[in-house]
């Protein structure tokens, strides 16, 4: 165990230094530098623009720029903001962390969840009018984009209906005084529109990982067996076979972790949700590349925890994998 | 190779969804690239003080806020959009072929070394790395455009592809052509990728559904395609300020975004069971 745990934790250490690299090169790669721009639009005089370049380290040799990085990125340090100078990009990022939490969390939740639940009711009722039904219902709902579903949704029950608030996480007007209790139904309302939103677009890929998963273990003889000893049909389903049909499952959702924390750049942008997400969009408009960078180095060391995740839960439900 | 990869196509076909998908594209392309010779011009001087007028006789989709045709503007839109996508993920699925190619025939430090990359480069979502890649251009031309998404998408068709040249690589008819004096790039080129053309068709076909939401999610922010060129993206960007006044200026472009996109994913999904029955 332990051997095979340092093995792949080693693993992801060196993807994320490579990741570091790439993300460096490819940031260095692109032409011109931030602060062009910046200087362009600000009617900066050439002493400025030169302070600023030494304040930023863009006037060291590219050697020294990417140490520098790597140890700042390694101690937590991703930079400052240009946008927002001087906050740190660590600030930024940890400020909007609780609201994609909580958007990612509830969307994992309900994405999971139901799609677990409509993946199984599929492999049950296979070849069904309702299974075919639920493929083309929620393929449809996969091939929207998640920034117009959601636009469409906010006309619809926003606007059209007035019945749930389209921007920001909490209503301005509130009485800063009230109650526990209305505050957190407040954030609740705010939050329906955007997790519903992403919830709608995600759940064709697990319904299909659960429902083909599902299916195969049906056809095991082990599923039989059970049956033939007369095992209610009810814990065959959920105690026999669901139990192993679970593994694929898990899998994705290492894979989606990362969504708890960067949430959705597009639905957050959309509905001005405070988080991580529109921190990125907002970045990209303003060519915040510190900003950018940080988001993504933090996303992708979420997707590498994800897949370490996901495998040590592997390792803990399926005794085959510790003996491979 | 061309006699498998038709066969395989043909048996996609069989599926009614499969079906449905090829219908819906051919249509979609067909029309997208017809319909501007049957439609009001979209450059011709609008009626600017008649503003956004909704669906009705002469304008179907009804009229943005410069009264221009909208369904003019989503059939040009559609071209610009189709187009991007179709390059780009040829551009992938040649670059995933190429390293997968390479990294599987030579193996060793060779391999090693590529699919260290790709494991870096799949462990950023790509959205990330094209926000990097994209948000420098202050005008970006269709090209770069192309360039990049096809740039970012060709990780996963390495690693598959690399997967089967391993595999393949001490076939006998691999051998064979060695033992005849094939060189290693004709036997990469000739023998070992159509072998491959299969699954590299499926993750071409999904890729495309892939890359015209990315394109789409990217003009919507400003950042991918740029006006003037029409996107369906970038329509729905400038039609977020008319969401309550004419909200039919942003449904219409994202309608046909979510049905081309469900049609690719239709036949790709048949074709993959087509590829493995038991996948289906």
């Amino acid at each position: 165990m332990t051997r095979w745990l340092v093995r792949r934790t080693l693993q992801a250490v060196v993807t994320f230094v490579v990741v570091t690299v790439l993300l460096f090169v490819l940031m260095r790669l692109t032409p011109g530098d931030p602060l062009e721009r910046l200087a362009g639009d600000r009617q900066m005089s050439a002493e400025a623009v030169a302070a600023l370049r030494h304040k930023f380290g863009i006037d060291q040799p590219i050697t020294t720029q990417f140490t520098s990085f790597v140890a700042g990125a390694l101690a937590g340090d991703l930079g400052v903001s240009i946008e927002h100078y001087p906050t740190k990009v660590s600030t930024l990022v940890l400020s909007r962390l609780p609201a994609s939490l909580l958007l990612g969390g509830t969307v994992l939740l309900l994405t999971f969840g139901i799609g677990i639940a409509l993946g199984v009711f599929q492999a049950v009722k296979r070849r069904s009018r309702a299974d075919r039904w639920l493929t083309r219902a929620s393929l449809t709902l996969y091939a929207m984009p998640s920034f117009w579903l959601g636009l469409v949704l906010a006309w619809f029950f926003g606007i059209r209906l007035q019945l749930l608030p389209v921007a920001q996480m909490h209503d301005p007007l509130l009485d800063p005084d009230a109650s526990w209790l209305v505050r957190t139904g407040d954030v609740l309302r705010h939050l329906i529109l955007p997790a519903v939103t992403l919830t709608a677009v995600s759940l064709a890929a697990v319904m299909r990982y659960q429902r083909t998963a599902l299916l195969e273990v049906l056809r095991l003889d082990f599923v039989l067996a059970a049956r033939a000893r007369g095992i209610p049909e009810r814990q065959v389903l959920w105690r026999h076979a669901w139990r192993n049909a679970l593994f694929p499952v898990v899998g994705l959702l290492g894979l989606w972790l990362p969504m708890l924390v960067s949430g959705s750049v597009f639905v957050e942008q959309v509905f001005n949700w405070p988080g991580l997400g529109s921190l990125a969009a907002d970045a990209v408009g303003a060519r915040d590349y510190p900003v950018i960078l940080g988001t993504a180095m933090l996303v992708s060391a979420q997707v590498l925890l994800g897949g370490l995740l996901a495998d040590l839960a592997y390792y803990a439900l399926d005794p085959r994998v510790r003996q491979a | 190779m061309t006699g498998s990869l038709w066969r395989l196509m043909l048996r996609a076909l069989t599926s009614p969804s499969g079906r449905l998908g090829a219908v819906i594209i051919a249509l979609l392309t067909l029309f997208v690239f017809v319909a501007p010779w049957l439609l009001p011009d979209p450059s011709a001087m609008p009626d600017l003080m008649a503003g956004a007028v909704p669906p009705g006789a002469g304008h179907p989709f009804g009229t943005d806020q410069l009264n221009r045709d909208v369904l003019s503007r989503v059939v040009s839109g559609g071209q610009i959009s189709l187009s991007v996508a179709g390059l780009a993920v040829l551009l992938a699925v040649t670059l995933g072929a190429l390293v997968g190619g390479l990294a599987g025939f030579y193996g060793g430090w060779l391999d090693s070394a590529l699919m260290r990359m790709v494991d870096g480069a799949l462990a950023i979502p790509r959205l990330f790395l094209l926000l990097l890649l994209v948000a420098v251009w202050e005008q970006m031309p269709l090209g770069a455009l192309v360039l990049v998404l096809g740039a970012t998408g060709w990780f996963a068709t390495s690693r598959i592809v690399r997967g089967e040249v391993l595999r393949l690589r001490e076939a006998e008819f691999v051998l064979a052509a060695t033992a005849l004096g094939a060189g290693p790039g004709r036997i990469i080129l000739r023998h070992l990728l159509p072998n491959v053309a299969g699954p590299i068709l499926v993750a071409a076909t999904l890729g495309v559904g892939d890359v015209i939401l990315l394109e789409a999610g990217l003009s919507y922010l400003g950042i991918g395609v740029r006006p003037p060129t029409p996107s369906w993206g970038g329509m729905i960007l400038d039609a977020r300020p008319l969401l309550t006044t004419a909200p039919w200026t942003s449904i219409f472009p994202g309608l046909a975004i979510a049905t081309t996109v469900l049609a690719v994913n239709l036949l790709g999904d048949a074709l993959r069971g087509a590829l493995d029955p038991r996948s289906a």
